[in-house]
């Protein structure tokens, strides 16, 4: 049964109400129990629950020290092109903003490499738009081949492939697959999503699976913050995250929290998510998945970062640039979104460890892979 | 029973530890507080995931804490899904001039990361015939242990309860049926939280302990790594001295009619 078949049973108005009606009782079960029934999740995404919010943050944190210690991996995203053949309304590199366009070329791409690796990076998410005649996969695993001699760990945040396409960039040394599926309502999403091949909505949804059965050892996915009810795309975030669990037993699911960033085009979130919402989802997440990775990157500002960090994340990036090219040359392209947190990757570094954690740049050999 | 004297070592692949506590080197705060535990435990073995460091940098930032004349520094294989993935890794600190030990982790759940017995065996097979003195982590699973040993492992490594949860021995009597039967040193590994449980493992018979998360995630590691220190210590002497089979009877410790046996 494949996740299309399970999100069917859930129809968005229906996860809405039942989680909106959760009440005191529904929460306090939810803190009290040892594994999170779905119900229970449901109790702790609902607004009856931000009553409960430091008692979810506390325990949040213990599951987190326990199965993870206190260790916070460090990563940087590599865009190597801003070109798109789609128009998500939501989204810089929307093929209808008149934006300098730039695809790297393998130098560019290793000299952008090598100044994240004098950083200190060893884990390395290689980003792409949607624009396969420009950027195809050739292109990508070429890319990943030059810039495997430089990083521990290197995963993907491209367009969707096939698995054959997945099992490929596993061959050429990628672990890592990250895909946001945006919004898992459906009709919203056709709605945001006008023309281009991430239109097709069960494409992108079915897209972990592949990557899953291609072998990819570590499996992001996440809702964009802003777009729909954050306590609905909440929990199919979480129904997704373990489903992929029962399913993939041997890749680990990571989870993010992406919020929407002001961009070009200008678009302003539907449902906006506040600060309260973030820690409240994050929390929740955390207590229904005891063991995922949870992610936070520089869109959200370097004071609220510092914050959220004993609340369950183990994984941050830094020094974060959403253009080509733009940390070897000051960017003559644009970025994907406005970067919130700008602080160096030294800075955010020296702050994990002033916080008691450890900051780690690798967890992860190529050994594992290479044949 | 055996006596407690001054020579008592632990003994692996013919190489002396006078602890019999190991250390793993995950989930501390910072590399500080990690070595400030380990000094304090007293371990001499002290096991560091591959996965975690740069092998050949020198400024690795667990690496360059962990004094090589002082500790065995022990790579283990956690990360891997299968014997080749192990295999390559043992490889690699060999190549990169590590002692050839090697703790064999073959975790292919990322969730509980329990070991896989049948990749676990096959890896074992490859190292122990390329030379290296493999200490593997295992279910605890007699037989499993047996097979091992007959292959030439230099220790076994049962699961007490799955890595990081504390929960102490959960696995005892097939713990005991692998010291009855070992013919390598039994290191009990994984699930042990507090120190009454590495305790209860060494008054069990087992050679040694190993234990990573109860150290790290405590609010004082240091503090609770002299502990076990102690715990392992004294479950070790109680084991030497004879621990005294329980009775359902109470036996008076001058008995009446004792004199009818004279």
């Amino acid at each position: 049964m494949s996740f299309l078949e399970v999100i069917k049973e859930f129809h968005p108005k229906d996860v809405a109400q039942a989680i909106e009606a959760k009440g005191p009782e529904d929460v306090e079960h939810a803190l009290g129990a040892k594994r999170l029934s779905l119900d229970d999740f449901m109790a702790l995404l609902s607004p009856c629950a931000e009553a409960y919010l430091e008692e979810m943050a506390q325990k949040a944190h213990a599951i987190t020290v326990k199965r993870f210690g206190k260790t916070i991996l460090l990563y940087a995203p590599l865009y190597i092109s801003n070109e798109c053949s789609n128009s998500c309304s939501y989204c810089g590199f929307n093929v209808t903003n008149k934006i300098p366009r730039k695809t790297l070329t393998l130098d560019e791409i290793e000299e952008e490499a090598k100044v994240l690796h004098n950083q200190g990076f060893r884990h390395v998410l290689l980003l792409t738009g949607e624009a396969p005649s420009r950027c195809g996969l050739d292109y990508i695993e070429a890319a990943i081949r030059r810039i495997r001699p430089l990083f521990s760990s290197i995963a993907v945040e491209i367009y969707p492939l096939d698995e054959a396409g997945y099992r490929r960039l596993i061959n050429a040394g990628v672990d890592g697959l990250t895909v946001y599926q945006e919004t898992y309502d459906k009709d919203l999403y056709l709605n945001l999503h006008p023309r281009g091949k991430k239109r097709d909505y069960v494409w992108r949804l079915l897209t972990p699976e592949r990557g899953g059965r291609a072998g990819m050892r570590r499996i992001g996915i996440g809702a964009l913050l802003g777009l729909s009810d954050f306590r609905v795309d909440g929990f199919y975030t979480g129904l997704h995250a373990m489903y992929l669990q029962k399913h993939f037993w041997r890749t680990q699911v990571t989870v993010s929290f992406p919020r929407i960033r002001p961009a070009e085009g200008g678009f302003r979130p539907l449902s906006p998510v506040t600060d309260k919402n973030l820690v409240q989802l994050i929390c929740a997440m955390r207590l229904l998945i005891h063991d995922a990775g949870l992610v936070l990157s520089t869109r959200e500002s370097a004071e609220l970062r510092n914050n959220l960090l004993p609340l369950g994340i183990t994984q941050m990036s830094a020094g974060s640039c959403t253009a080509p090219g733009g940390y070897s040359h000051k960017a003559d392209t644009a970025g994907q979104f406005e970067i919130h947190d700008t602080r160096t990757p030294e800075d955010v570094f020296s702050y994990i460890r002033s916080r008691g954690y450890d900051p780690v740049w690798k967890d992860w050999d190529t050994a594992f892979l290479s044949k | 029973m055996a006596n407690k004297t001054q020579e008592d070592y632990l003994v692996i692949n013919g190489r002396r530890f006078r602890s019999r506590l190991m250390v793993g080197t995950g989930k501390f705060s910072s590399p500080q507080v990690m070595m400030e535990a380990i000094e304090a435990s007293g371990a001499e073995i002290v096991t560091v995931a591959l996965r975690r460091v740069e092998l050949n940098n020198p400024e690795d930032d667990l690496l360059k804490y962990i004094d090589t004349e002082k500790y065995l520094l022990l790579p283990n294989t956690s990360g891997a899904r299968d014997a080749q993935e192990a295999v390559r890794l043992a490889r690699l600190t060999r190549a990169a001039g590590c002692e050839p030990w090697v703790k064999l982790e073959v975790t292919p759940d990322p969730y509980y990361l329990l070991p896989d017995p049948v990749e676990t065996l096959k890896a074992a097979e490859i190292l122990v015939k390329d030379g290296f003195t493999v200490l593997p982590y295992i279910n605890a699973d007699p037989v499993l242990a047996k097979r091992l040993q007959d292959i030439g492992t230099a220790t076994v490594m049962p699961l007490g309860a799955p890595i990081g949860t504390n929960r102490g021995i959960r696995t005892k009597e097939q713990i005991e049926i692998i010291i009855e039967q070992a013919t390598v040193p039994v290191v009990v590994d994984a699930g042990l939280g507090a120190p009454s449980h590495a305790a209860e493992a060494m008054e069990m018979g087992a050679d040694a302990v190993l234990v990573n998360t109860a150290l790290a995630v405590t609010p004082n590691p240091k503090l609770m790594a002299g502990a076990f220190k102690k715990a392992v210590e004294a479950g070790r002497e109680a084991f030497l001295a004879g621990i005294p089979e329980k009775s359902l009877k109470a036996q008076a410790s001058s008995p009446l009619t004792g004199f009818l046996r004279e």
